[in-house]
C-alpha cells in the first residue's frame, strides 16, 4: 500500500502499525498533525491532547513503564517543559517500547527559539533517531519503539519543520497487534532518589551498548563514491546534499546520538574532504572534530542559524548564484499575517492600546497583538511566562502592568504563576483570552473546550472557579466582542487593588461549529455612511474600500461579530436581513 | 522524462494556494511521478502569504524549490506573483499571475504602496509572464473562490500529466456539491491558454 502522506501523517501511520496503544502530546507546530491524524484515522491508538507536554511525557512514561508501546509528541520548546520527566526516565529505563517526537524549529517559522534538542538527547543520554524523509518517517517511527524495547531507553525521534511538514509516497503495511508486557513493581527500579544513585551505572551501561550498537545500526547509512568529496549528513538536509553534490560520498547518519566514532572515522579517511551538512547546530561536526577528524567542514560554510535548502547549500558552495528577489525598482510590501475575520483578540488589543499600559503577553496567535497596528504587547518569552513576567515588572516598580493569556495556555503553565502572584501579594491584572481552543495551532480541544481530541463530550474546566481558587479578589467576564465594556471592565481591574481576572470570553472563529453555523452578514448602508472610517479602525479583513471610497464587508467571510456597528457613529452597519 | 519538474504556488492564506498545489501533486502521483510538497507559511493563521513547493519527476530528493529553477511560478494574486517570481526558471519558465489584487489589511497605507505595475514590471524583467483573469472568470461561473482552480486549468497546460488523469484527481479530491463548478473552472483555465 502506498499514499501521499506529509512527514508527520507518516509517523502517525507507523505508529499505528506499531501496535501503538497510547499517545499523548500537546499542540505544537510543526508536531501537531501526528496526533490529529491518529484521532481522525487511528482512534484505537488511543490518543490525547494532554494539559501540557510534561503531563502527555509523564502519562507516556506510565503508558510504557505499564507495558504499552507508546508515543509522545511536542514541539522542541515542549521538551524543555517535559524535561524534568524526560532527563530522569532513562534511570528506569522503559518497559514498552517509547518513543518522544521533537519537532525542531530551524528558521522558527512557528516559535520563539531555534534550539536544537539533540543537546537535550545527550544530556539525558537518549539515544536520537533522525528521519530524511516521510518514507523514513514512518520507518523511524517503528524502528525507534524496536530499539527502545530493545535498550530499554525511551527514544527522541526527531524531526524538522520541512520534514514535518512535506509530503512524499509513503508505503506501508497493516497493523501488528503487540501484547502489554508486564509489569512488575520494583521499587529500586522505578522509585525514590535513594535508590537512584544505584541506577546511575546502568544508564552508562545502556549507553555504551548503544554506542557500540550505533557502529552497525542500520539507519546509519554510506553511500560510497569515487569523488574527493564525502559527506556527513542527517535529516531532511540528506535530499539537499544528493539534489546539489549527487557525485559526492554521503553517510547519512539515521542515529545521530550516540554517534559511532568508527564508522566516522572510516568515512572520513576515504575523502578528502568531508562536509558535514546537518540542519541547527553543529551536533555532528563537533564530535567528528573531537575524534581529531581534521578533514572536516561544516558550520563555517554553511551556518547554524535558520532552515537549510539546495538553494543555500549551493550558495554556500560557491556553486553559483541563486536569484534573489526582486526588490529594486518595485514595492515588494510584506504581507504579515492578521487576526481573523471575526477574532475575539481584536478589542481585547485595542483596548490595551487605548489604555496605555505595559503588556506581557504569551504565547499563541495573540503575539500579534505587538504588531501593528495594536503594538499593544510588550513581551514575548514561553508558555505561561506572561503571568510570572507581569509579577516581576511590578518588582521593578511598573505599576500599570497587565498579563494576557490564552486559556490553552493557561491551562498549560498559567496556573502555578497565578497561585504565586495571589500568594505573594501582587496586584496582577490578568486577560485570559478565553476562545476555548488552542488557536494557533489550528483549534484544538483543550480542558477548556468541553470536548476531547476524538470530538467527544469532556468535562469542560470552570476557569473562574479555578481563579476563585487561587484566591484573586476580582473576577470578571466580559464578551470579548463588546469593545466599550472590555475597556471599562479592564480600567476596573487595573485599579482594582490585589490580584484581579479578565476572562474575555467568545469562542475562536476557527472552531469548526464556528464555520459550519449560518451567519448572517453586516452590511454597509451608503446613505447612512458619512466616509468616516472609524470601521476601518476595527482593522478586520473583511471590511475593504469600494471604488467611491466607501467601506464594505465580505458577505462570505463577515463572522458578525458585530464589533464594526459597534463603532459605527452613525448606525450605517446593519445586519444585512433588517437592512432596507 | 528524466528531469524534475518544479512548480511554486504563491499566494495569500485562504486563497486555496494549498489546494491546487496538492491536486497537482495528486496528479503527479497519478501518473506515476515520484512527488514531494511542501509548504511554507508563518504562524498558522489566515492572510499572510503562502508559499507551496511541488517537485515531481523520475526520483526527486528536495521538498523545496530553489530560486531560478521552477518551470512556473502560479500566482494567484499580483503582490505575492512578485514576491516569488525569482524562483521562475528565467530562460524556460512561465509565470501564470492571477490578474488581481488583495491589499494586505496589515500594512500601513496599504492601498497607495501595493505595487500594482507588478506585471508589467515582471515582464520588463524579460520573464515569460502569463496574466489571467482567474478571479474574473471563477466570479463570472459563480464564486470567485474558484479562481484557484481556473489557475490550475491553465498550469495543466503546461504540465506532462494527462487530460484524464487531471480530471480523475479532480473527481477524487473535490467534494461532489462544489465538483461542477471547480471542473468548470478547470476548463475555463485550460481554454484561455489555447
Amino acid at each position: 500500500m502506498r499514499e501521499f502522506l506529509l512527514g508527520n501523517e507518516a509517523i502517525a501511520r507507523g505508529a499505528w502499525e506499531a501496535g501503538v496503544k497510547f499517545v499523548a502530546g500537546y499542540p505544537g507546530t510543526p508536531s501537531t498533525e501526528i496526533v490529529e491524524t491518529l484521532a481522525i484515522r487511528f482512534p484505537e491508538t488511543n490518543p490525547r491532547w494532554s494539559a501540557n507536554e510534561k503531563v502527555a511525557f509523564e502519562e507516556g512514561m506510565g503508558a510504557a513503564i505499564g507495558g504499552l508501546r507508546v508515543l509522545v509528541t511536542m514541539k522542541h520548546v515542549g521538551l524543555n517543559v517535559a524535561a524534568d520527566a524526560f532527563m530522569v526516565f532513562p534511570y528506569s529505563g522503559t518497559n514498552g517500547g517509547f518513543v518522544v517526537i521533537s519537532a525542531d524549529d530551524p528558521g522558527m517559522h512557528s516559535s520563539q527559539n531555534e534550539q536544537d534538542n539533540r543537546y537535550l538527547a545527550r544530556a539525558g543520554k537518549v539515544p536520537v533517531l533522525e528521519p530524511s524523509d516521510a518514507q523514513e518517517c514512518r520507518d523511524f517511527m517503528i524502528a525507534g519503539l524496536e530499539l527502545s524495547e530493545q535498550f530499554k531507553t525511551p527514544v527522541m525521534l526527531r524531526t524538522t519543520t520541512r520534514l514535518a511538514h512535506h509530503k512524499g509516497l509513503v508505503e506501508f503495511g497493516v497493523r501488528k497487534e503487540v501484547e502489554r508486557r508486564e509489569f512488575v513493581a520494583d521499587a529500586k527500579r522505578f522509585s525514590v532518589p535513594i535508590y537512584r544513585l544505584m541506577r546511575r551505572p546502568e544508564v552508562e551501561k545502556t549507553l555504551n551498548a548503544l554506542t557500540e550498537y550505533a557502529e552497525t545500526c542500520p539507519l546509519n547509512r554510506v553511500e560510497d563514491s569515487r569523488s574527493s568529496i564525502g559527506v556527513v549528513t542527517s535529516g531532511i538536509a540528506y535530499q539537499y546534499v544528493k539534489e546539489v553534490m549527487p557525485e559526492a560520498g554521503v553517510l547519512r547518519m539515521g542515529m545521530t546520538f550516540p554517534l559511532p566514532a568508527k564508522l566516522l572515522k572510516e568515512f572520513c579517511a576515504k575523502y578528502e574532504t568531508v562536509y558535514v551538512v546537518e540542519e541547527g547546530e553543529p551536533f555532528i561536526e563537533e564530535y567528528m572534530r573531537n575524534l581529531g577528524i581534521t578533514n572536516v567542514k561544516g558550520k563555517e560554510i554553511f551556518g547554524v542559524i535558520g532552515e537549510y535548502s539546495p538553494g543555500r547549500l549551493r550558495n554556500s558552495l560557491g556553486l553559483g548564484d541563486v536569484p534573489k528577489p526582486f526588490t529594486e525598482g518595485v514595492r515588494l510590501i510584506p504581507r504579515p499575517p492578521m487576526l481573523c475575520v471575526g477574532c475575539g483578540h481584536r478589542t481585547v488589543f485595542a483596548a490595551l492600546r487605548q489604555l496605555k499600559v505595559i503588556v506581557s503577553g504569551d504565547i499563541g496567535c495573540y503575539t500579534m497583538g505587538a504588531l501593528p497596528p495594536y503594538e499593544a504587547e510588550h513581551t514575548t518569552f514561553s508558555m505561561g511566562s506572561s503571568i510570572g513576567v507581569s509579577v516581576g515588572l511590578e518588582q521593578a516598580g511598573h505599576k500599570d502592568t497587565v498579563a494576557i493569556i490564552g486559556d490553552s495556555t493557561f491551562i498549560h503553565a498559567g496556573i502555578p504563576p497565578l497561585i504565586d502572584a495571589v500568594y505573594n501579594k501582587s496586584n496582577l491584572t490578568l486577560v485570559i483570552l478565553d476562545n476555548s481552543a488552542t488557536g494557533m495551532t489550528g483549534s484544538q480541544p483543550n480542558p477548556s473546550s468541553g470536548k476531547d481530541v476524538l470530538g467527544e463530550e469532556a468535562p469542560k474546566l470552570d476557569l473562574e472557579a479555578l481563579c476563585r481558587a487561587t484566591g484573586v479578589g476580582s473576577i470578571e467576564v466580559v464578551d470579548t466582542w463588546q469593545r466599550k465594556e472590555i475597556v471599562n471592565v479592564l480600567r476596573g481591574a487595573i485599579a482594582y487593588k490585589g490580584p484581579a481576572v479578565v476572562i474575555a470570553r467568545g469562542p475562536c472563529q476557527q472552531l469548526p461549529e464556528m464555520k459550519r453555523r449560518n451567519v448572517i452578514p453586516f452590511i454597509v448602508e451608503e446613505e447612512l455612511c458619512t466616509q468616516c472610517d472609524a470601521c476601518f479602525k476595527v482593522w478586520c479583513p473583511a471590511i475593504t474600500r469600494t471604488e467611491n471610497n466607501y467601506p464594505v464587508i465580505a458577505a462570505k467571510e463577515c463572522t458578525s461579530c458585530t464589533v464594526c456597528a459597534q463603532i459605527c457613529p452613525t448606525d450605517a452597519i446593519k445586519l444585512a436581513e433588517v437592512a432596507a | 522524462m528524466t528531469n524534475t519538474i518544479s512548480l511554486m504556488f504563491a499566494g495569500v492564506g485562504g486563497q486555496g494556494s494549498l489546494l491546487i498545489a496538492e491536486l497537482t501533486s495528486l496528479a503527479a502521483v497519478n501518473a506515476g511521478y515520484d512527488t514531494k510538497q511542501t509548504e511554507v507559511h508563518g504562524v498558522s493563521q489566515r492572510g499572510g502569504s503562502v508559499e507551496t513547493h511541488v517537485r515531481f519527476g523520475k526520483k526527486v530528493h528536495s521538498p523545496i524549490v530553489t530560486p531560478g529553477e521552477a518551470n512556473a511560478v502560479i500566482g494567484l494574486e499580483k503582490l505575492e506573483a512578485l514576491r516569488f517570481a525569482h524562483y521562475v526558471n528565467a530562460k524556460e519558465g512561465t509565470i501564470l499571475v492571477n490578474d488581481y489584487e488583495l491589499i494586505p489589511g496589515s500594512v500601513v497605507n496599504a492601498e497607495n504602496i501595493y505595487p500594482h505595475e507588478a506585471i508589467d514590471f515582471l515582464k520588463s524583467k524579460e520573464l515569460h509572464v502569463t496574466a489571467l483573469p482567474a478571479s474574473k472568470t471563477a466570479r463570472e461561473l459563480g464564486d470567485g473562490r474558484m479562481a484557484n482552480v481556473v489557475l490550475l486549468g491553465a498550469l495543466s497546460t503546461l504540465l506532462p500529466i494527462p487530460q484524464e488523469t487531471w480530471d480523475k484527481t479532480l473527481r477524487f479530491r473535490i467534494p461532489a456539491r462544489y465538483l461542477e463548478g471547480n471542473l468548470k473552472a478547470f476548463q475555463a483555465g485550460r481554454e484561455m491558454m489555447s
